[in-house]
C-alpha cells in the first residue's frame, strides 16, 4: 500500500466538531423527539411513527405547509426578477459601484429581530407611515390574516431583494467585455442580450440565490414571530406555534427538513445538469 | 533522477494516462511534446504530486514518492499564466520561496540578485509585478523556480501566452537556466519546433501515451510511429496509405507511408524520385518560403519550397519524393527499418 | 463589401494626452483597398488591437476620421456600420446550439430561414463543424468554441469587413493550417476584406496580401510577405518578421563600403546618409554564408529545428547568426559572407536606399 499522511484529519477536525454541535447533534436530537411522547416530567416513552401519521392526516399541516409553499413561490417570483433588474441597472464602474453597494448591503446587515420591530411599527395603523397610508383601504395586519401575509411578503421582499441583486451583480460583472461587443456586432437586441448572454451567465449565481431564498423563506418562523410578538393572530405557522407537543414539532420539523432537503437537490440537479460535460484539460479556461 | 514505472490514471472511466515509464535525468530539458488534452498536463500533475496516478510508481533518486504530498517534494512549477503575487515587489516574489526555506538575508540577497541577473530582471526589483510586460511577468515566475533550486521543475506550457519574439527570446535562455541546479526540468508543449530548439530529450504524448521518448532530434528524424512522426510533424506530415504492388515491393511490409512538408520538391534530385502531379488547393507565403496545399485523393497534402512562388488555385502540379525522405510504417502504425533503433 | 480609410486616426486611452507618448495610436493614415486580406502585424503594446477596434467601431478615436467607402463613420455605432469581428478568445452563446450559435447574427438581421440554413451549412463546412451542429456550445473545447467564434464572423455575407482579433491563440498548431487555410479560401470565395491582427508573423504572412507591420503606435512597414522579407524598411521589421529575425550589426561607412572592426564589406555604390547618423548593417540568417573566405567568427551555439540549423556566431564581438539548410556543414575554421541580394543598410534605423543589388 501507499504511504498515507493521515495529519490532515487533524485539520479537518474542528471543523467536524462544530458541524457536530450546530448540526448533527440539534438534528439527531430531534430524529429522537420525533418517535417520542415527551411527559411533563422528562419522562420519554417510545411512540414509534405516531407523531408523523398524526402530523401528515393533519389538515391544519397541510394548510400551513401550503400556505408556507405560496408564501416561497411569491417571494421568490418578486425576488428573483426584481434583484435581477436591479443588478442590471447597477453602475459597473465609477464612483457609482461602492456607493450602490453599501446601499443595497444595508438591510442585509440589519438583525430578523429588528426587520420584524421595525415593520411592526412602520405597519401600525394608528402610527405606523405604512399603515396609516394604507388604513383607508382597509388595512390591519393585526386582525387580517391576508393583511399580515401581504405585511410579510413586502417584510421579505425588503429585507432580502438585495443579495439576490448582489449575487446576480457578481454575475454579471463577471462577463467579459468582448461577449457584450460581439453580441452587438452580432446586431443582437437587448432582449437576446440578456437572453443569450447575461442570463446563461448569471445561471449559477441566481441557482444559488434560489436555493437560499427558498430555504430561508420556507423556515419563515422568525421574522413574523417578532411581529406578532405579544398578540396572538392568525399567523403561517400557526401550528408550529401552538403545539404544545414536542414530539410533533419535532416530527413536523423533519418533515420539513425533508421536504427542503429534496426540493433543494432535485433543483440543484435539474440547474447543474448541463455542466456534466468533459473540461478541457490544458486549455485556457 | 525521476523514474516513473507503468504509471496510468483513470478520471470517471476516462483514460488520463496509461502505462508511462519514463527515466528523466538532470542536466538535460525533457519536453513532453502533444496537441492540447494528449496528456501533458496531466503527467506534469501526477510528477509533482498534485494528483495520484492510480497505478504504478514514481521514484525519485531511487525513493519511492508515489504517496508524498507535493509540498514535500521539492518541486517548482511554471504555467500558462503568469503567477505572481500581485502585492510583493519582483524582490519580494523572487525571493518567497527562500523565506519559507528561512534562508539567511545574505543568502537571500545573493540567490535573488543572481536569478534577476540571469533573467535580466535586475532594473525592474523593486516593481510590482502587474507593471511589467507579461515576457518579464513570465521572468519572475522562472526566477522563483530558479532560487527554489528544486529537484524537479516543471514548466507547463510558460511561453504560450507571449508574443512570438519574447518566445523566442526566452525559449533560447531557458536551457541553460537550470542547467547547474542539478533539476530534472520538463517542459510541456504543443509546438514541434519549441522542442527541436529547446533541445534535450522529447517525449511525444497522444491520448494519454508516451509513443517514444529520446533525444529531440532522434524522435524528430527517426520516430518509431505514426503517431510520433504525426505528434512532431508541424506543418502536418503527409501521409499516403500503399495501395499499388510498385509501392508494395518498394517498401516490404509498409501499409503506410509519409514523408515531411519539406521534402516534397519541386525538383527531383534522383531517378528514384516518386512523381506525383496533383491539384493546388491554395498557398501561402511567409515571406522567405511558400507553403502549398495539394489535394492527393482524399489527403491533403502540404509542400513547403524555399523562396516565394505563385501557385493558382486549380492548377496542377508535379512534385518530387526522394525514396531517402520517405518514412515507411506497418499496419500497427510501427515505423519499418529502424524501429529497433529509435527505441 | 468596402474600402477602409483611416485618415490621421490618433487615439489615447487616458483623458487630455499632451506627449507622443500618452497616444495608444500616435498617428496613422492608411487605406484598406476593398476586398484585401490585410494583416496587422507588432508585438504587444504596439497600437494594433486599439487600431482594429477604431475601424470596428467598439472604441472611438481621440482625433481623426474613420471612412467607409468614403463615409465618414467615425461616430456610426459598431451595429450600424455592418461589420464582423471574431475576439481573441472564444464568445459563444452557452445556450444554444452550434448550429444557433451561427444563424444568430442572421436571425437579428431578419434573413429568411432557408436562406439562413443554406449558409449557416455552408459556414459549418468551412469551419469543420458540421459534425457538432446539433450540440450545445456549453460542453464544448475551447478550441472548438472558437471554430463557432470563428463561423459567426464568417457567416454573413454583406458584411463592409471582416475583423480578426489574434483569432487563433487557443487553437493547437496543427487546427491552426487547416483553419488559415480555410480563411484563405474564404477570403478568396467571399473576396470581403479582412484585417487580422496578429503578434505571429507565420499566421501573418501566410493570411494576408499586404502586411500592416506596427511599433510603438505606429505603422513602420506596409508591405507584401515578400517585400517585408526582402527589404525591411526599419531594423524593427527586419527583427521582427523571420525567425530567427535580421542580424542587425553596428558599422562604419567606409566609401563604397562598410567597416565591421577590422573588416570591410562592400556595397554596390557609396550610400548617401545623413552627418552623426547610427549606422548598421541589417542581413537575414538566410543570406549568411559560413565558408573558406570572408570575416573570421567562432561558433558560439547550434540549434537544430528540424529541417534546418541555425549556428549562433560571434564575429568581430558582435553576435550574428546563420542558417543552415539540411545537410549542410559548418566548417571547422568558419568565416562569414554574406549575399549581396540580402545585405540592406540602416541610418538610425531607417533604410538607406542602395543603387544596385536589393533594390
Amino acid at each position: 500500500m501507499k504511504p498515507v499522511n493521515q495529519k490532515a484529519w487533524f485539520l479537518v477536525a474542528p471543523v467536524l466538531l462544530l458541524v457536530a454541535f450546530t448540526a448533527i447533534i440539534p438534528l439527531m436530537t430531534v430524529v429522537n423527539y420525533s418517535v417520542q411522547y415527551v411527559a411533563t416530567n422528562a419522562q420519554f416513552h417510545w411512540v414509534g411513527d405516531l407523531w408523523y401519521r398524526e402530523v401528515l392526516h393533519s389538515e391544519k399541516f397541510w394548510n400551513a405547509l401550503w400556505r408556507n409553499l405560496v408564501f416561497s413561490c411569491i417571494i421568490l417570483a418578486i425576488q428573483i426578477p426584481l434583484g435581477v433588474l436591479i443588478a442590471l441597472n447597477m453602475p459597473r464602474k465609477g464612483w457609482g459601484v461602492p456607493v450602490c453597494l453599501v446601499l443595497m448591503a444595508l438591510p442585509l446587515l440589519i438583525p430578523w429581530y429588528v426587520v420584524g420591530m421595525i415593520w411592526q411599527m412602520f405597519g401600525r395603523v394608528d402610527i405606523g407611515l405604512f399603515g396609516v397610508m394604507l388604513r383607508d383601504f382597509g388595512y390591519n395586519y393585526e386582525n387580517d390574516p391576508i393583511d399580515a401575509w401581504f405585511t410579510l411578503v413586502l417584510m421579505d421582499v425588503w429585507h432580502w431583494t438585495s443579495l439576490v441583486a448582489m449575487l446576480a451583480y457578481a454575475g454579471l460583472v463577471s462577463i467579459p467585455d468582448a461577449y457584450y461587443q460581439a453580441a452587438r456586432i452580432d446586431g443582437a437586441s437587448k432582449w437576446s442580450v440578456f437572453r443569450f448572454i447575461q442570463l446563461p451567465k448569471m445561471g449559477r449565481v441566481l441557482t444559488i440565490a434560489i436555493l437560499l431564498r427558498f430555504m430561508d423563506s420556507f423556515m419563515i418562523f422568525t421574522e413574523p414571530f417578532a411581529v406578532i410578538a405579544g398578540g396572538d393572530p392568525v399567523f403561517l405557522s400557526t401550528e408550529l406555534k401552538q403545539t404544545v407537543e414536542l414530539g410533533q414539532k419535532a416530527a413536523m420539523s423533519i418533515i420539513y427538513f425533508l421536504i427542503i432537503l429534496l426540493t433543494s437537490w432535485v433543483f440543484y440537479t435539474v440547474m447543474t445538469r448541463d455542466d456534466g460535460a468533459p473540461r478541457p484539460q490544458g486549455g485556457v479556461s | 533522477m525521476l523514474e516513473l514505472k507503468d504509471v496510468s490514471r483513470r478520471v470517471d472511466g476516462v483514460d488520463h494516462l496509461v502505462n508511462i515509464s519514463m527515466r528523466l535525468e538532470p542536466g538535460a530539458l525533457n519536453v513532453l511534446l502533444g496537441p492540447a488534452r494528449a496528456g501533458k498536463t496531466s503527467l506534469m500533475r501526477v510528477m509533482a504530486g498534485l494528483d495520484r496516478a492510480g497505478e504504478g510508481a514514481i521514484l525519485f533518486n531511487g525513493v519511492d514518492v508515489t504517496g508524498q504530498a507535493v509540498a514535500r517534494r521539492n518541486v517548482a512549477m511554471v504555467y500558462q499564466q503568469f503567477i505572481n503575487y500581485p502585492g510583493w515587489t519582483v524582490r519580494e516574489n523572487i525571493a518567497s520561496p527562500l523565506r519559507v526555506k528561512r534562508a539567511s538575508r545574505e543568502e537571500i540577497e545573493r540567490e535573488v540578485g543572481r536569478a534577476a541577473e540571469l533573467l535580466r530582471l535586475t532594473p525592474y526589483l523593486e516593481r510590482k509585478p502587474l507593471e511589467l510586460s507579461g515576457g518579464q511577468q513570465q521572468r519572475v515566475a522562472l526566477a522563483r523556480a530558479i532560487v527554489k533550486k528544486a529537484s524537479l521543475v516543471l514548466l507547463d506550457e510558460p511561453l504560450a501566452n507571449l508574443d512570438y519574439k519574447l518566445r523566442e527570446e526566452l525559449r533560447a535562455e531557458l536551457p541553460r537556466l537550470f542547467a547547474d541546479a542539478g533539476s530534472v526540468v520538463v517542459y510541456a508543449t504543443t509546438e514541434p519546433l519549441e522542442a527541436l530548439l529547446l533541445g534535450g530529450n522529447t517525449a511525444t504524448m497522444s491520448e494519454g501515451r508516451v509513443t517514444q521518448f529520446g533525444p529531440s532530434g532522434e524522435a524528430y528524424r527517426r520516430p518509431n510511429s505514426l503517431e510520433t512522426a504525426r505528434t512532431f510533424s508541424d506543418p502536418p506530415l503527409n501521409v499516403l496509405p500503399v495501395e499499388n504492388a510498385a509501392q508494395a515491393d518498394r517498401y516490404p511490409g509498409a501499409r503506410t507511408l509519409a514523408f515531411r512538408a519539406h521534402h516534397l520538391r519541386m525538383e527531383r534530385k534522383t531517378a528514384a524520385a516518386h512523381t506525383y502531379t496533383l491539384e493546388v488547393l491554395s498557398s501561402e507565403i511567409t515571406g522567405s518560403e511558400t507553403y502549398v496545399h495539394l489535394r492527393h485523393g482524399d489527403h491533403r497534402w502540404v509542400m513547403l519550397t524555399h523562396g516565394v512562388h505563385a501557385f493558382e488555385p486549380g492548377s496542377q502540379q508535379t512534385v518530387y519524393v526522394e525514396p531517402d525522405d520517405m518514412m515507411s510504417f506497418q499496419a500497427d502504425g510501427r515505423a519499418l527499418g529502424h524501429a529497433g533503433k529509435a527505441a | 463589401m468596402a474600402r477602409i480609410d483611416l485618415d490621421n486616426v490618433r487615439h489615447a486611452y487616458g483623458p487630455d494626452p499632451k506627449s507622443d507618448a500618452d497616444f495608444a495610436l500616435r498617428r496613422v493614415s492608411h487605406v484598406f483597398e476593398d476586398g484585401g486580406a490585410y494583416a496587422l502585424l507588432g508585438p504587444s503594446g504596439c497600437g494594433k488591437t486599439s487600431m482594429l477596434n477604431i475601424i470596428s467601431g467598439l472604441v472611438a478615436p481621440t482625433e481623426g476620421r474613420v471612412l467607409f467607402n468614403g463615409e465618414d463613420v467615425t461616430l456610426l455605432s459598431t451595429e450600424k456600420r455592418n461589420i464582423a469581428q471574431v475576439f481573441q478568445f472564444p464568445v459563444v452563446y452557452d445556450s444554444m446550439t452550434v448550429r444557433e450559435n451561427l444563424a444568430f447574427p442572421l436571425r437579428n438581421r431578419r434573413m429568411k430561414t432557408d436562406e439562413i440554413a443554406r449558409r449557416v451549412d455552408e459556414v459549418l463546412e468551412t469551419v469543420g463543424l458540421t459534425a457538432l451542429a446539433g450540440r450545445k456550445a456549453r460542453g464544448l473545447t475551447a478550441d472548438e468554441k472558437q471554430k463557432i467564434s470563428l463561423g459567426r464572423g464568417l457567416v454573413r455575407p454583406d458584411v463592409n469587413a471582416v475583423l480578426f482579433d489574434e483569432p487563433l491563440t487557443v487553437v493547437d498548431p496543427q487546427m491552426k493550417w487547416q483553419l488559415r487555410a480555410s480563411l484563405r479560401d474564404v477570403h478568396r470565395r467571399s473576396r470581403a476584406t479582412m484585417i487580422y491582427v496578429t503578434h505571429d508573423q507565420t499566421e501573418a504572412l501566410t493570411f494576408a496580401d499586404k502586411v500592416v507591420v506596427m511599433y510603438a503606435g505606429e505603422i513602420v512597414q506596409v508591405g507584401t510577405p515578400a517585400e517585408l522579407f526582402e527589404r525591411p524598411s526599419h531594423t524593427f521589421v527586419g527583427y521582427f518578421i523571420g525567425s530567427p529575425g535580421m542580424n542587425v550589426v553596428p558599422v562604419a561607412i567606409d566609401g563604397a563600403g562598410v567597416r565591421i572592426g577590422e573588416s570591410r564589406v562592400a556595397l554596390p555604390a557609396a550610400p548617401v546618409v545623413v552627418d552623426g547618423a547610427r549606422i548598421e548593417l541589417g542581413v537575414r540568417p538566410e543570406f549568411v554564408k559560413l565558408g573558406a573566405a570572408g570575416i573570421p567568427a567562432s561558433v558560439i551555439r547550434v540549434e537544430d529545428a528540424g529541417r534546418y540549423r541555425v549556428a549562433h556566431l560571434s564575429m568581430q564581438g558582435h553576435p550574428i547568426a546563420a542558417m543552415l539548410r539540411e545537410g549542410e556543414k559548418i566548417p571547422a575554421d568558419p568565416k562569414v559572407s554574406f549575399d549581396p541580394v540580402g545585405v540592406h543598410l540602416y541610418a538610425d534605423s531607417w533604410r538607406v536606399a542602395l543603387n544596385g543589388a536589393g533594390q
